[in-house]
């Protein structure tokens, strides 16, 4: 687990040199273990080292024993030793213990189709020189991230955007069209990143770049059985105690390490199964971390605790309270390296930051099986919208709408007509690819009426929705609505926002690997193959990984109803959150600037918060996503943060004796 | 009378729901809902305007989109409210 980056194109020695330097200085937080380049006049490679697996002989770039393949690799194959035992039965022999020589070997036998053999968490680079081939990849399910830019004759790659920002010709821009998909669908469509002409490689694809052509491909993807397929026979208990062998098998590998690792604990059904199976492994040794809040609608400690006394592991939490937010806020957009309309990632900054005090660098965590399972209360707004939908006009069934949100208060006071209004029920179309996430995509969007005439002018009458539309496969049509809706969210929100924003940037900031049982690619196919009734059962989420896994958990977390982890958003910005760099984001000189936002209704919206608060989800999706969006600015755009980068780059890049 | 509430009414829509964005086309008849307008929060807020500046009271079975879903809806709303003879009739 670490950080990548390097280019393909001609750069003189010195060139190449200096900017690999400044490469792996961006990216140092992701390894703080070890650093090295690579440079054969065609190709650089740098790497910065988080050392977990083969700590004493995994130093990278590394080469074969020919010494005519390079690798630069980020990431875990977590099914390593079972490759290299194959491989040593056919003859093969290795230098090292790491995983990193499994790729490369691999890829020696296999080619580029070595990524179809490996079960793990990775983006790498590989430089074929003998056949003057650059191959990049990304793991399946988009854990690790892998951005690029192609400028002129020269292609620059990089975990994070920051390092992108290091090569000549490449600027932070913002991309109007991502501002749109974000305050949208909440995460920019890959392969589109925040930065305009910055892309990035998306999960499960190959990159190819050979006799002057560039090929970009998927190797795997994620597909649901057509509606009309022959129905499951099989009962609840064998699916339960197949998944349940899948799911023991994907922790047991997800345990190897050459150092301890630990669990998220947040007291929900899924980060409990993994710290229970995990504990089962490491008895009487595993760390186990948690946040806690203030605040009771976000607040889990309670059930923390019960799992904590049932597993009998050694805890340690954070609380976040009042303010910490918004004193961490400006470092979380500069690691999420795009505007993001919630808060919710930084809590997981701080829980980061615990973990590294504490001296483990590897957690589990439960994310993932709301995608995989079904967990999502979108899963079951949709299907409640369908049952409405089918009587229009009935006054009984919108009270279901109720019983999906409990901890919006709100709801509970509004009339079955409101609610029936609110959640498109019954004007919605039912054949709609995008039925399921509707209301989610509209309540979002409408916070782009804070966009600036230009901005609008800019966008004309682009549509995120439509484009994330037109990107579903062509048999997507004949899947179940819950497939449908659980291919949204995996494909698109997991990656651009869960994994990402929340995920990978949030626990690399502290150089923390975060490691998802839930998403063991085999464990994701076999549940896509369940019947969609085992996974939302009525309104019971999960309700088959509830099954495979009674026995791990006390009964009051096993039948717990999920509970959506959420932070405090506009609010974390008032009392003692209201930091002047807020109020000078969201009013000063630098909104007009920007041109991105119109100031008035900006700084009414702010004005708002700071008297009344904001209570809507638009509201504060407008507060957050502009707040953020200036944030990003400041950090990457303008400022005199990036005008000093600036400065030092361009000494950088002009100075090529350094 | 109905042309002050209309105006009253758009007042408070523009300036708590649309932030004083006067670009928005909002005519009496545009609906808050699909117009993406009001919330389930600013539902609430609507209905505490209206109760305080007309001065009447809104029953729970009275909080439907048909009473409230555009400047057009609250106005015969209101209307029918703060006439007597017709109150009566509801």
């Amino acid at each position: 687990m670490c950080g990548i980056a390097g280019f393909y194109g001609r750069l003189e020695p010195n060139e190449a040199h200096a900017l690999l330097r400044r490469m792996t200085k961006a990216l140092a937080h992701r390894g703080p273990d070890a650093d090295g380049v690579f440079f054969d006049g065609e190709v650089g490679f740098a790497h910065t080292r988080l050392a977990i697996v083969g700590l004493a002989d995994g130093a990278q770039p590394m080469t074969n024993a020919a010494g005519d393949v390079e690798i630069t690799f980020n990431g875990e194959v977590f099914n390593y030793v079972e490759l290299r035992e194959e491989m040593k039965a056919r003859g093969r022999r290795f230098r090292t213990s790491s995983d990193t020589e499994v790729i490369l070997q691999l890829y020696e036998e296999m080619g580029a189709d070595c990524v179809s053999r490996l079960n793990g968490d990775f983006a790498f680079a590989i430089w074929d020189r003998p056949r003057r081939r650059l191959l990049m990849a990304r793991d399946r399910m988009g854990v690790r991230p892998l951005f690029y830019a192609r400028r002129g004759a020269t292609l620059y790659f990089a975990s994070e955007v920051k390092a992108l920002l290091e090569a000549p010709g490449v600027e932070a821009e913002i991309d109007p069209f991502a501002l749109d998909q974000i305050f949208t669908t909440w995460a920019p469509i890959a392969p589109r990143t925040a930065f305009k002409d910055v892309l990035e490689l998306e999960p499960a694809h190959l990159m190819i770049v050979e006799g002057g052509r560039t090929t970009v491909r998927p190797y795997w993807k994620l597909e649901f059985p057509d509606r009309d397929a022959a129905r499951d026979m099989r009962s609840e208990a064998v699916v339960a105690e197949e998944l349940r062998a899948l799911l023991d098998d994907a922790v047991r590998l997800r345990m190897r390490a050459d150092v301890p690792v630990g669990s998220y604990l947040s007291g929900g059904l899924d980060s409990s199964i993994v710290a229970a199976m995990a504990a089962r492994i490491s008895p009487d040794t595993l760390k186990t971390f948690s946040v806690t809040f203030d605040s009771a609608e976000h607040d889990e400690s309670a059930f923390q605790a019960e799992m904590v006394r049932s597993l009998g592991t050694r805890h340690a939490s954070i609380a976040c309270r009042t303010g910490d937010i918004a004193a961490v806020f400006p470092a979380v957009v500069r690691h999420a390296e795009r505007p993001i309309i919630r808060t919710a990632p930084a809590p997981l900054f701080q829980l980061s930051k615990l973990v590294r005090q504490e001296g483990c660098k590897v957690v589990l965590t439960g994310e993932g099986a709301d995608e995989v399972f079904g967990g999502y209360d979108i899963f079951k707004e949709a299907a409640v919208r369908r049952f409405c939908g089918r009587q229009p006009g009935s006054r009984i069934r919108p009270h279901l709408f109720r019983k999906l949100y409990p901890y919006l208060p709100n709801l509970k006071q509004q009339t079955p007509e409101y609610l029936a209004a609110f959640f498109g029920a019954g004007a919605d179309d039912l054949d709609d690819p995008l039925y399921s996430h509707r209301p989610r995509f509209r309540g979002t969007a409408a916070a782009k009426m804070f966009f600036s005439g230009d901005l609008r002018a800019a966008l004309g009458d682009y549509d995120a929705a439509a484009d994330l539309a037109g990107r579903l496969p062509a048999d997507y049509g004949r899947w179940r609505p819950l497939h449908q809706a659980q291919y949204l969210e995996t494909v698109f929100l997991l990656p651009g926002y869960i994994l990402s924003s929340q995920g990978d940037r949030m626990a690399m900031a502290h150089g923390i690997e975060g490691r998802f049982p839930f998403l063991d690619h085999r464990l994701v196919e076999m549940a896509a193959a369940i019947p969609p009734g085992m996974k939302l059962k009525g309104l019971v989420e999960k309700h088959i990984l509830r099954e495979s896994t009674k026995d791990l958990l006390p009964v009051s977390i096993n039948a717990r109803t999920k509970q959506p982890y959420r932070a405090p958003d506009s609010q974390a910005f008032a009392g003692e959150g209201a930091l002047d760099y807020v109020a000078e984001a969201l009013t000063g000189a630098d909104l007009e600037q920007g041109g991105l936002f119109n100031p008035s209704a900006v700084r009414k919206l702010h004005q708002k918060s700071r008297q009344v608060g904001l209570s809507g989800f638009r509201d504060n999706a407008a507060f957050v996503g502009v707040l953020s969006t200036q944030l990003w600015r400041q950090a990457f755009a303008t400022g005199e943060v990036s005008q000093n980068s600036h400065e030092v780059r361009r000494a950088h890049k002009g100075t090529s004796h350094v | 009378m109905s042309d002050s509430i209309k105006a009253d009414v758009r007042a408070f829509v523009v300036e708590s729901f649309l932030f004083g964005d006067t670009n928005y086309d909002l005519s009496d008849d545009t609906s808050f809902i699909e117009g993406d307008i009001i919330d389930s929060t600013g539902v609430l807020e609507l209905v505490a305007f209206i109760e305080e500046r007309f001065d009447i009271t809104l029953a729970d079975a009275e909080i439907i989109p048909a009473n409230l879903d555009s400047i057009a809806k609250i106005q015969a709303f209101v209307s029918r409210k703060t006439t007597p003879a017709q109150a009566m009739a509801v």
